[in-house]
């Protein structure tokens, strides 16, 4: 009994040490991951002056100082870039919503010929590295726009048709999730007299929303974050989203850092805010865009 | 009546059978146009470049043979960015590590064990820009860093951290895997919840210890997916390209491959015959490690 006591004390000890173990290891890398975004969050609310005679680590002299978040969001065209992103998102994310349930309803619902080689090429395109081909995209979108009078370099029309293209995890996700919704759903409806697109339209994507809310917050990661094809495609400042708007300013406020911090704010805060109040949905839709890898 | 009525069945079938066919392809040909424009097309495009010598806008191509791959593989300025990619590579063999001790621990619930998931996985949501500019101000001069330093009496150590060689690659490296690290320790928390409980409970009831439960059972139950994410870091870090580019532009010898390949491209001086065949030999790559991916999943 004594000994049972004695050894429940010792376990308990080692438990109390691991506990301990665990919580200063996890606490220290929070801190690696916070530390670098405080001075920038200090210095988005400091005076010019403020910024160079203070250390980084000093405290402002008011958090209610939002001249450096005006600068920004007006001169610096973060208002601008807003506007950009988010037109250029919803156009993109609905776009790819349409084709990417369409594609994924045809694929996997019909046998035809054909079906095989056309899933091989989705599928076939996933691997080829996005980011060098934009070599040969760029010259294509120039070419079109010498011979066939369509201008898309320096539109919003080439980024909205880069991001709403065809890429697989989202024709993966609609066939993995039409996959439980069940045929005898189709059947009843043709017997009751409905055609293949009332099918889609009114039974079909309705039940998709599950699919759609993850396929959104991938897009909506993606193209928020996105800055290599705002940059090469949409050079012109008019056109400047969020990302180029915000590395423009690596230049023209190269001695106005507190300018550059209000800047960085002002993209983190949207999606600090998104972050915290749809987590769970977050996790889950990158896991099962992750899954395709 | 029901000759009749079989007569609209035939009718409704064959009806159907036509709005099938037309849905099939009305729905199929926007995707496949934009599938075949802006990926095949430019993909076939690339390849055929690689064999010319071309500015982008002359009219005329030059043919050149195989000579863009021969440059690229013999000089050595290519090399180097070659050779960077090691850098990526250790980084992200380390931030497995860490994300699936870090996961391993997490994946016991315990009070604010989800506020340290949500710690270390939102660095991933942030914009590439907003990480780049908060880094090089953590590393300037009068920066983060060497306020730090100072403050701790290492003034020793204060230096041009991003200018210095060898360092800033290393860097780099560093902020790819404090960018990136949440993503994997959220996908590995998933996949450790995922086996099921009875089996630990089983181990304790043995006496196993944690670490025990980690490397005899954690481990070889995720072992697929921790095989598939070294490999997705293989591909990663020799594709790499937004932290560096963002925060050095590739300067100071932090160029990657992928940069380069951009750089020649779009630079002052473009050549999109050099730019594509670096085009392909990443993709030649990438293809490579794919089909070894392929094999690895039969084989389990």
């Amino acid at each position: 009994m004594i000994d049972m006591d004695s050894k429940n004390k010792h376990y308990q000890l080692k438990r109390k040490s691991i506990d301990l173990l665990k919580y200063t290891t996890l606490i220290s890398m929070a801190v690696i991951v916070i530390l670098p975004m405080i001075p920038v969050f200090f210095g988005s609310f400091k005076t010019n002056y403020e910024f160079y005679s203070t250390s980084v680590w000093a405290f402002p002299k008011s958090f209610l100082n939002f001249e450096n978040y005006r600068i920004a969001f007006t001169q610096g065209n973060m208002l601008l870039g807003f506007g950009n992103t988010l037109l250029i998102m919803v156009v993109s994310i609905t776009v790819s919503i349409l084709i990417g349930s369409m594609t994924a309803y045809v694929l996997q619902r019909f046998k035809f010929v054909g079906r095989k080689l056309i899933t091989s090429l989705f599928l076939f395109a996933a691997l080829v590295p996005t980011i060098t081909l934009n070599i040969a995209i760029f010259s294509l979108m120039a070419w079109i726009g010498r011979n066939m009078g369509i201008q898309l370099i320096n539109t919003r029309l080439s980024a909205i048709i880069l991001f709403s293209g065809t890429d697989i995890i989202t024709v993966y996700i609609f066939m993995q999730f039409l996959k439980h919704i069940p045929i005898a759903i189709d059947e009843s409806a043709i017997i009751d007299g409905a055609g293949y697109f009332r099918i889609f339209f009114s039974i079909i994507l309705p039940l998709l929303i599950p699919a759609i809310t993850t396929v959104v917050i991938l897009k909506f990661v993606a193209i928020y974050n996105d800055f290599y094809i705002p940059m090469l495609y949409m050079p012109k400042s008019e056109l400047a989203v969020i990302s180029t708007a915000l590395d423009n300013f690596r230049g023209p406020y190269g001695s106005q850092w507190e300018v550059i911090c209000a800047g960085q704010m002002i993209t983190i805060l949207p999606i600090l805010v998104i972050f915290i109040s749809l987590q769970k949905y977050i996790y889950k839709g990158l896991l099962i865009g992750a899954v395709k890898e | 009546m029901s000759v009749n009525m079989k007569a609209t069945k035939i009718q409704n079938l064959s009806r159907l059978k036509a709005q099938k066919a037309l849905l099939i392809v009305a729905f199929l040909s926007v995707p496949l146009f934009l599938l075949i424009v802006f990926t095949y097309l430019p993909a076939l495009n690339m390849i055929r470049y690689s064999f010319y010598r071309w500015d982008g806008t002359a009219p005329t191509m030059q043919w050149f043979g195989l000579k863009n791959y021969q440059i690229l593989f013999s000089n050595p300025q290519y090399l180097k960015v070659m050779v960077n990619c090691l850098y990526y590579l250790v980084g992200s063999f380390v931030q497995l590590f860490l994300a699936l001790v870090i996961a391993f621990v997490l994946s016991f619930k315990f009070r604010g064990s989800n506020f340290f998931k949500g710690v270390f996985f939102f660095p991933y949501l942030l914009n590439g820009v907003a990480v780049a500019l908060m880094f090089l101000f953590f590393f300037q001069p009068e920066g983060t860093l060497n306020t730090i330093l100072r403050f701790i009496g290492a003034d020793n150590a204060i230096t041009l951290w991003l200018i210095k060689p060898v360092v800033n690659n290393i860097l780099l490296a560093s902020i790819s895997i404090w960018r990136y690290i949440g993503f994997n320790i959220v996908l590995f928390i998933a996949v450790i919840q995922s086996i099921s409980s009875e089996i630990y409970e089983a181990a304790e009831v043995d006496g196993a210890n944690r670490s025990q439960i980690l490397w005899l059972i954690v481990l070889p139950n995720i072992r697929m997916i921790v095989g598939l994410n070294l490999i997705l870091a293989v591909k990663g870090a020799i594709s790499v390209f937004e932290v560096p580019f963002l925060i050095t532009r590739g300067s100071w010898g932090t160029s990657t491959f992928v940069i380069k390949a951009l750089n020649i491209t779009f630079g002052a001086n473009p050549q999109y015959g050099l730019g594509s065949a670096f085009a392909v030999v990443l993709f030649a790559a990438i293809l490579v490690i794919t089909s070894l991916q392929k094999l690895m999943i039969r084989e389990d």
